[in-house]
């Protein structure tokens, strides 16, 4: 079924998306647009996806009915266990999918970009599984202060180079791939969020979407009903919270909560709140909201969290926001360091500093008792643990 | 008739372009070095408008970029600047910079400001055809501007055919599957992506650019094109020496 969520021909979702690159990008944009929906939807990749995510990756991931933490804030929550999947995070669920339409289109060299280092890793996963040469472009900003999946990409056999211009983050680590990616056209840019080019943002949200696609049929067991009444989740580039809200986009009783990272206050001049901060720009090959200045240079954005940390958001998102299908809210770097440790004391469950941001709204909000609220625990906080000792004795 | 299409009438044969970064080395320099560049003979300008985030360029231009930007050049001040030298200035300016700055700008008010400056002709590298079909056609169409198509390696026949069609100025011929700077050699692999092009016999005139850096590649993109454009190699340049010694970077290339 086709939903307004879904992009046009031109890969528009309302006035955001397209494919703003370069002409030495196109034959390869093309060669993927052409292709990408007939892969996807074939039963053979269906097979390898479906059977991989589920012995490789660990899925389906559990839907936990979190008791204490519902017991705290006075409603049914649910946590969706992305943090168990295999690497640790959603990321992998995209990974695996792109992998696989990788090799279809004879592709033997991957490239990514990678901010807390999750998608990077994840890429480097599947590249050491199918046998195929990796480079991982990552801030060197966030080289520093995600050191453990820095090692882990090295152990997994990547290259990881560094991203030394702009603001050192994932915004110019994704601008280092796409450069590597031009000089380079015979390699395939494993994209890790809803961002880019069009197809890149339509097909990394269809590969997140088996996260709806179990929330549903979980949540009927559980409760009942498929429907919650409302989804939180965190978002940066946005393909967590794109796999989570992909099918209920619809639905709409659901209530959608995409939650950004505030970083020290949306107004401090130090936050990465694109939806608040941002107007309607073209980032990294796509037309979305855009944290700029008054002559469309882009503005350096800070969360203490690398996922987060992005001047941008998927055009989905911007969709989403403008459309008001889904509503935005945001959390604080202090925050989401408290609700993280709230999580792990009542649940015994370290998040990643991301997806700390989503339960760190749960205070914010006026819940009643019977409310559905699911949550996605998009990834585990193993790689941020240098960050939560240092934060221990505040 | 378009400024550069004017200059192909009087001259097709061994164009020499430079691409500079406004604001840069210093915020005031922008009018020196088109006054210089003029003085020492180049066809016609590139004029580089400084963004953050330039997926095309290489670390030079980047570089380039970062400093004019620290300099506190802004497009206010380009153009401002621009309308001081635009009765002196009788080279063609050719204005490249990112869409997303004529989007933030406000695009009729950026369109009207070009020509105000007597500029005609833009060079956008991350405008792709189908956005320039469905809009911006009729946008530069409504103020006179003329779009610079890119075509590289990998662009086929039959786009380039498509852009052979809109192109009212040149065509841009991009010299190899990269982003801008110098590499020294122009390869066997390159010629040969040359001479197919040069064979299609298209109505526009082709110049060469990207990876261009001295007088041996300028002949010889000079040999299939009728033109190149320096851009990394002259903002090196810029960068350790004097705005007033560009003549002497000009003529090692021409002479």
């Amino acid at each position: 079924m086709k939903s307004k969520f879904h992009p046009d021909k031109n890969g528009y979702f309302g006035q955001f998306g397209g494919a703003f690159i370069p002409e030495l990008l196109y034959p390869n944009v093309k060669e993927l647009e052409d292709n990408y929906i007939q892969i996807i939807e074939s039963e053979e990749f269906q097979k390898e996806y479906k059977s991989l995510l589920k012995d490789y990756v660990g899925r389906p991931s559990p839907l936990y009915f979190a008791k204490r933490l519902s017991e705290k804030y006075g409603a049914h929550i649910y946590l969706k266990r992305e943090d168990l999947n295999h690497t640790g995070a959603h990321k992998v669920n995209n990974t695996i999918g792109q992998i696989l339409i990788a090799q279809k289109l004879g592709k033997t060299n991957i490239i990514a970009e990678t901010g807390a280092g999750q998608h990077g890793v994840a890429t480097a996963t599947v590249c050491a599984l199918m046998g195929l040469d990796c480079t991982v472009f990552m801030g060197e900003k966030d080289i520093e202060r995600q050191a453990p999946n820095v090692a882990r990409m090295k152990m997994l056999g990547a290259k990881v180079v560094a991203a030394t211009s702009g603001s050192k983050t994932l915004k110019d680590a994704t601008n280092e791939a796409i450069r590597y990616w031009i000089q380079n056209p015979e390699t395939f840019y494993l994209i890790g969020s809803v961002v880019g080019p069009h197809p890149h943002p339509d097909m990394v949200a269809r590969l997140q979407a088996v996260i709806s696609e179990e929330m549903k049929w979980q949540l009927k067991e559980k409760t009942g009903k498929e429907n919650p009444d409302t989804i939180i989740a965190c978002v940066g580039g946005g393909s967590n919270a794109a796999g989570a809200f992909y099918h209920y986009f619809d639905d709409e009783e659901v209530e959608l909560i995409a939650v950004e990272a505030a970083g020290l206050g949306v107004n401090s001049g130090e936050s990465a709140a694109t939806s608040q901060l941002g107007e309607v720009g073209i980032i990294h090959g796509s037309k979305t909201i855009l944290m700029q200045d008054d002559y469309g240079q882009i503005v350096e954005p800070y969360s203490i969290s690398a996922g987060l940390d992005y001047p941008g958001v998927g055009p989905l998102h911007a969709y989403l926001y403008e459309s008001g299908r889904a509503k935005f809210m945001n959390a604080t770097d202090k925050e989401a360091l408290t609700a993280a440790y709230e999580l792990t004391k009542i649940e015994g469950i370290i998040p990643a500093l991301e997806t700390a941001h989503a339960l760190a709204v749960l205070p914010k909000m006026k819940l009643n008792k019977d409310q559905v609220v699911v949550i996605n625990l998009s990834g585990r906080g193993d790689k941020d643990l240098e960050t939560y000792i240092k934060h221990l004795e505040e | 008739m378009n400024s550069v299409q004017k200059l192909f009438q009087q001259k097709d044969k061994n164009l020499l372009s430079i691409y500079f970064t406004c604001g840069y080395p210093e915020l005031t320099d922008t009018t020196k070095v088109i006054t210089e560049l003029e003085k020492s003979g180049v066809d016609f300008i590139e004029v580089g408008l400084p963004y953050s985030d330039p997926l095309a360029d290489g670390p030079t231009i980047q570089d380039s970029s970062q400093v004019a930007l620290k300099n506190g050049v802004n497009l206010d001040i380009v153009f401002e600047q621009l309308m001081t030298i635009k009765e002196a200035n009788k080279t063609p300016l050719v204005l490249m910079g990112y869409l997303n700055q004529m989007l933030k700008y406000g695009e009729d008010k950026f369109c009207q400001k070009v020509v105000d400056c007597g500029i005609d002709t833009v060079i956008i590298p991350d405008l792709p055809m189908v956005e320039f079909e469905n809009h911006y056609q009729r946008l530069f169409d409504k103020y006179g501007i003329t779009n610079v198509f890119l075509i590289t390696p990998h662009t086929s026949q039959e786009r380039i055919k498509k852009i052979d069609n809109y192109t009212k100025a040149f065509i841009y011929v991009v010299a190899s599957a990269s982003i801008t700077g110098a590499k020294g050699q122009i390869s066997n692999q390159q010629i040969a992506y040359f001479e197919r092009i040069k064979a299609m016999n298209l109505k526009s005139k082709l110049i060469v650019g990207f990876g261009i850096s001295d007088k041996q590649t300028f002949n010889t993109a000079c040999a299939y094109a009728n033109g190149a454009i320096i851009g990394s190699a002259f903002i090196k340049f810029l960068g350790s020496s004097n705005v007033k010694s560009i003549n002497s970077f000009i003529s090692k290339i021409k002479n």
